[in-house]
């Protein structure tokens, strides 16, 4: 029935709105770190060294897209228990990511560098702005883990919708490809 | 459950499944309230449009009051405005807090979300032969959080300290700082909050209709056979997607620096009454680099549907095919492309490296380009077109005019050396009210009485289109062709009283000309919204499938289509929309299959 202009639509609309919509974020971002990099070049920037432990919450990150891809494999073959378990993992790593983020603030204004408030320097706020940004689009991506896995609870066979998951999946990556930009921008570009 | 039936036709364009819908029940608030199908959103969005447009419109026949008669008070003022009008005159906090809001309502409230939301929701499931939307769901809570930002910003004239006061721009310090005048206080709070839910609605919008324009056409519906109206909605719509973003971006910084103390946007600041503030390092103009790209992107987001529309209904009504329809889409495409490319034109004065601004005049200049291509082909379009002069052709005919003035003025504006000098003046308020405020307007009044027929089965009564449309335009052109002068003459923009100025005495009689006219086309806007929903339950019935012979796919669908657009199958294209008076046809409808002995077809 379908003509070769149909065919070549295939791809979901909701895959469509996902992209679009990752556009988007791309773009805010994009907006942010153009404004630190504008901003660093003028007087009054302060520079210091990230972290260490931005460095463990990359791994973390990395690990669980891992998981996440993981997940929608199990979800294809239409492995319940493992395709959930995996989901859990996920999150979970998710959730150390959040921690490990503000063990980061903590550890920059351990060494009393403040990050808001009067005596701040835009380097360090322009830095806790953006990573509390992000780390808000991960937690966004948490809340959707948890939707999407008591979803499944009532799913006779996951493999035969596995739109949802796939569209976690992708939105998990993109969180991640983000983190890795914002980590090297933050780390040696910016 | 439309949101199924919405994919299944794209899987496969059975509709079987649409006999479901009868037997559906639709309760008060899921039909009108809560609704999921487009052409109610549609609805919700063009009717809260109109109630700010009313509001809006009403602020600047307010604070043109105080521009035409400063030596005069007006009891009556008092009595509506209070203490904003003590002694019948406006106070400049009030005037300056009416000028601001007027600008952020009818920027955003009235032109992205009324003409956007409602012209996209409405025309692209119609037109590209969709039952919906790609989310349905999404698309009720765009609304949705239209309607709350809308709620917000009205709730900020009723504060206290009043609504904000500082432009429509929200430049930094008045913006940032809570001292630094009244409506910097909660008036901006809500601001803020108001304008965040406003992005997040014209994402949700903006990304399904990116998604339903790519995916969900129906069979035989290539991109190239797609209405002008389509095509430049699309545009719009990635416009927005990728602007809106960074003025969130912008006033999420803002928050910081007004509640968290950090110094985005400050630096060495003393405020009367407070002392020297302690914020060091930061950069106001940074704010404008954030607000200006998505600020000059916006005003595009509200002109393209606006050309869109105008390109469908001249057209229909010239009874002729739009003449190079690929050349309209190249230069769709170029503006939306430079239109990332030239926001710094709006800060020439900045100090702005001379050497960058000369890129950036050269890339605003560029811009006259398609602009030009595109006024060359709505004019050759209606050259000796059998030409039908409906309301909505008027107001779309007068859209051209409208664009060609304003254009000419950006072109002015957009040379450095002059607009050193014009910044900030008058000359910059007419430009933009012409090209942007009244075109856009105009685009918006086509389309509604273009389209009214197919949103409520009824007719607008004509007369009172008519007489719409000639004091509409001759008003704005009394109103805004003077500004010319005024900002030549050097009269600058946002100033309370002009009569304390010996260089402006010279305008009083023109200032209060131009405040007269603009309170007759007020009034006159009224008639419209009388015409407007009077016709909606009195209006002539429509008793034809398609009263404009129009050949798009909208006008296929029942007279009054219920949610799912067609009650059998969707029917399949076979032709681009713009065969008029082709083989002696005066119109073929898209739907019509190419004829054996056809000539060139799309
Ligand atoms: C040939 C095309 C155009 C050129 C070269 C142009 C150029 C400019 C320039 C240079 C300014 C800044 C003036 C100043 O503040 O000193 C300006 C202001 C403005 N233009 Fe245009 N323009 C063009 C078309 C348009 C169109 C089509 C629209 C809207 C649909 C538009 C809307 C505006 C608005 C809203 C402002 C003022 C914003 C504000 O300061 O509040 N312009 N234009
Ligand atoms: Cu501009």
């Amino acid at each position: 029935m379908s003509t070769a202009l149909n065919t070549k639509n295939k791809i979901h609309p909701q895959k469509m709105y996902l992209y679009a919509g990752l556009g988007s974020i791309v773009m805010m971002f994009a907006g942010l770190t153009s404004a630190y990099i504008v901003k660093k070049s003028q007087a009054n920037w302060l520079d210091f060294d990230l972290p260490k432990v931005f460095f463990i919450s990359t791994v973390v990150i990395l690990l669980s897209s891992f998981t996440m891809q993981m997940a929608v494999k199990k979800a294809k073959e239409g492995l319940q228990n493992p395709y959930r378990g995996f989901l859990t993992v996920t999150a979970i790593l998710g959730v150390v990511f959040m921690v490990l983020q503000v063990q980061g603030f903590m550890a920059i204004q351990a060494n009393n560098i403040a990050l808001t408030g009067p005596r701040s320097n835009s380097a360090a706020s322009f830095l806790f702005v953006i990573t509390l940004l992000h780390l808000l689009h991960v937690l966004g991506g948490v809340i959707a883990i948890f939707g999407v896995r008591f979803k499944s609870l009532s799913a006779k066979n996951i493999a035969e919708n596995t739109l949802p998951v796939e569209l976690l999946s992708t939105y998990w990556l993109f969180v991640d490809i983000l983190w890795i930009y914002l980590f090297v921008f933050l780390q040696w570009i910016g | 459950m439309s949101h199924e039936a919405a994919l299944q036709n794209h899987e496969g364009h059975e509709s079987h499944e649409h006999d479901g819908h009868h037997e559906h029940h639709d309760t008060f608030l899921t039909k009108y309230v809560f609704s999921q199908d487009h052409k109610m959103i549609a609805k919700q969005f063009l009717i809260t449009g109109m109630v700010w447009a009313v509001l809006g419109g009403l602020m600047s026949v307010l604070f043109r009051l105080q521009l035409g008669y400063p030596d005069s008070s007006f009891p009556w003022l008092e009595s509506i405005l209070g203490k904003w009008a003590k002694g019948g005159q406006i106070t400049p906090q009030a005037y300056y807090a009416l000028v601001t809001t007027h600008g952020t309502v009818l920027v955003f409230f009235v032109l992205t979300a009324g003409l956007s939301g409602t012209f996209a929701n409405f025309l692209i499931p119609l037109q590209i032969g969709a039952r919906d939307m790609a989310s349905p769901f999404m698309n009720m809570l765009s609304y949705w959080f239209f309607f709350t930002a809308s709620i917000v910003m009205m709730s900020s004239l009723f504060v206290e300290t009043g609504p904000f006061s500082g432009g429509w721009t929200a430049y930094p310090p008045l913006s940032a700082l809570h001292d630094a005048s009244p409506g910097s206080k909660t008036g901006m709070d809500l601001w803020i909050i108001s304008m965040a839910l406003f992005v997040v609605s014209s994402l949700l919008g903006g990304l399904n209709y990116i998604a339903t324009i790519l995916n969900m056409r129906t069979k035989g519906m290539s991109m190239t056979r797609l209405p002008l109206t389509i095509w430049a909605l699309f545009f719009t719509a990635v416009l927005g997607v990728l602007s809106f973003p960074v003025l969130l971006s912008g006033l999420i910084l803002l928050i910081f620096d007004r509640n968290f103390g950090t110094s985005f946007y400050l630096s060495d600041i003393y405020v009367n009454g407070v002392g020297a503030l302690s914020n060091e390092g930061g950069s106001a103009i940074l704010f404008q680099h954030l607000f200006w790209f998505l600020g000059h992107p916006e005003v595009y987001i509200i002109l393209l549907p606006a050309m869109g529309m105008v390109s469908e209904i001249i057209s229909v009504n010239s009874r002729k095919p739009i003449f190079g329809y690929m050349a309209m889409l190249g230069s769709l495409f170029s503006i939306a492309i430079l239109a990332f490319l030239v926001w710094a034109h709006h800060m020439f004065v900045t100090g702005l490296n001379p050497f960058l601004g000369s890129v950036f005049v050269l890339l605003t200049l560029l811009i006259a380009i398609p602009s030009g291509i595109k006024v060359f082909n709505w004019l050759t379009t209606l050259w000796r077109g059998n030409i039908r002069f409906t309301p909505g052709m008027l107001f779309a005919i007068g859209f051209v005019s409208l664009f060609i003035s304003g254009g000419l003025t950006g072109i002015w504006l957009g040379n450095a050396a002059l607009d050193i000098y014009l910044h900030d003046s008058y000359f910059v308020v007419a430009h933009f009210h012409i090209v942007m405020g009244v075109a856009s307007m105009f685009g918006m009044f086509a389309g509604v009485y273009h389209w009214f027929p197919k949103m409520y089965g009824r007719y607008l009564n004509n007369s009172l289109g008519y007489l719409h449309f000639w004091i509409t335009i001759a008003g704005a052109y009394m109103i805004f062709w003077p500004m010319h002068y005024q900002g030549l003459a050097g009269m600058p923009r946002r100033y309370f009283d002009f009569s304390i100025w010996e260089s402006f005495k010279q305008f009083a009689d023109l200032n209060r000309f131009i405040s007269t006219v603009a309170m007759i086309v007020f009034a006159t806007q009224i008639l419209f919204l009388i015409n407007f929903f009077y016709s909606i339950f009195k209006g002539r019935k429509v008793t034809v499938l398609n009263p404009w012979e129009s050949n798009t796919l909208e006008w296929t669908t029942p007279i009054r289509p219920g949610h799912g657009n067609w009650p059998g199958e969707i029917p399949e294209v076979h032709r681009w929309p713009y065969d008029y008076s082709k083989d002696g046809h005066d119109f073929i409808p898209q739907t019509t299959p190419v004829g054996e002995d056809e000539s060139g077809t799309h």
